[in-house]
């Protein structure tokens, strides 16, 4: 057998054997790794939310929206949505839970960020700070929205619209509140569009 | 040199004397990347040696088919495959270590410790020599990540695998848990090994 042809079939057996083990490992592992995203995903639209009996889910072409209903009757309890854009150092995931109407927040959760550790990450938990480690998101719970969530420096938040920024992490506090911000009106515009 | 080298000293090499990190300085990206907990130091430890322990079985049964041409791209087919396999394991059972390692898992595919070692030890060697080499090296690298993770852990957050070892008097070194701090550590090591070496050498 000459070579060209030896090296043809080694490469495309290894590669075949490859195939079939990947594609048999993902389809025993794929529904756990969905199954894991769902719980995480539900936990975290649990967590933003005030208590409710179940959510549906209602797809928009730009976005996707939770709500959350009771156990009986049609009557809409809060709505959550997850917000994304750029922090200090990349890609920030906050799920965010409103009242219906978005005047005012019922909760934020980070899920995803890469901040600097110790600093920005407060914008998760504050470990510093032990008798409260989640002081910082627990501001934007009942947060008003109007004219939009603002982060302030060196005070106590005085108006209803305001939090309190990280010291020494004022960009990240700053791109959460602008993250949240900026996909709330995308969020109120998709479900205007939606029910309307 | 190569007359006759035991199992004992194909697995013990890859412990000290040809150790992945302090010896070769090879793997040193997720050595420096993922060592911020000793957690994630033995996670990434593991994954990698089961990496390495099964590319190395593969290649060093197939060694006398793979032409020598097209030794490396099967190489890599080979490592790709197995680190598919422990992504996707980790991703369904060890949800909570996977979202820390990140993409640093996938990434085991381009770390030169495996392919290294194919290259080197496992086209050449017999099945069984080439797993006691994986396993040796795959330990050696453990050893270190684990290291690394338990020392920049307790400096900078205070804890060992989570659990609190320093009180609230002390004041957490916040840099030993980022990039700084693991280029530090991993110098110091490095250096007190090297200074260990060369002391026995001298003796």
């Amino acid at each position: 057998m000459n070579l060209t042809a030896r090296m043809m079939i080694v490469l495309t057996v290894i590669a075949m054997l490859s195939g079939g083990i990947l594609a048999g490992w993902d389809s025993l592992t794929k529904p756990k790794i969905e199954h894991h995203r769902l719980v995480a995903l539900e936990a975290a639209i649990a967590d933003v939310l005030p208590a409710h009996d179940h959510y549906e889910t209602l797809e928009s072409p730009d976005m996707t929206l939770y709500l959350a209903k009771p156990a009986e009757g049609d009557s809409l309890i809060g709505i959550a949505f997850q917000a994304v854009g750029s922090g200090f150092q990349g890609e920030v995931r906050i799920m965010v839970g409103a009242e219906p109407g978005f005047e005012h927040l019922t909760g934020i959760k980070v899920l995803e960020q890469i901040e600097t550790p110790g600093l920005g990450t407060k914008i998760v938990e504050d470990p510093s700070n032990k008798s409260n480690p989640l002081w910082w998101p627990a501001q934007f719970q009942g947060v008003s929205t109007s004219p939009e969530i603002v982060v302030i420096k060196n005070a106590a938040p005085s108006s209803p619209n305001e939090v309190q920024g990280i010291t020494g992490a004022t960009i990240s506090s700053k791109a959460v509140a602008r993250i949240v911000n900026t996909d709330l009106e995308r969020a109120r515009q998709a479900f205007d569009g939606q029910e309307g | 040199m190569a007359k006759t080298v035991t199992l004992r000293e194909d697995f013990l090499k890859g412990i000290w004397k040809e150790n992945p990190v302090l010896a070769s300085l090879l793997g040193l990206c997720p050595t420096l990347a993922v060592t911020n907990a000793a957690m994630n130091g033995l996670a990434m430890g593991l994954a990698t040696t089961f990496v390495l322990v099964c590319s190395s079985l593969m290649v060093s049964s197939m060694r006398n088919i793979i032409p020598h041409q097209v030794r490396i791209a099967s190489y890599i087919v080979v490592i790709a495959t197995f680190v598919t396999v422990a992504d996707r394991f980790l991703a369904a059972y060890l949800p909570d270590i996977s979202k820390s390692l990140g993409p640093y898992i996938p990434l085991i595919v381009v770390n030169c410790l495996i392919l290294g070692r194919q290259e080197a030890f496992s086209s050449k060697r017999n099945v069984g020599r080439a797993l006691v080499d994986a396993l040796g090296m795959g330990i050696g690298f453990i050893l270190v990540l684990v290291t690394l993770g338990v020392i920049r852990e307790i400096l900078g957050a205070g804890t060992v695998f989570g659990a609190t070892v320093l009180g609230d008097w002390f004041d957490p070194w916040m840099v030993m848990i980022l990039p700084p701090g693991a280029f530090l550590t991993l110098g110091i090591l490095i250096a007190l090994a090297n200074w260990y070496n060369d002391r026995r050498a001298a003796a």
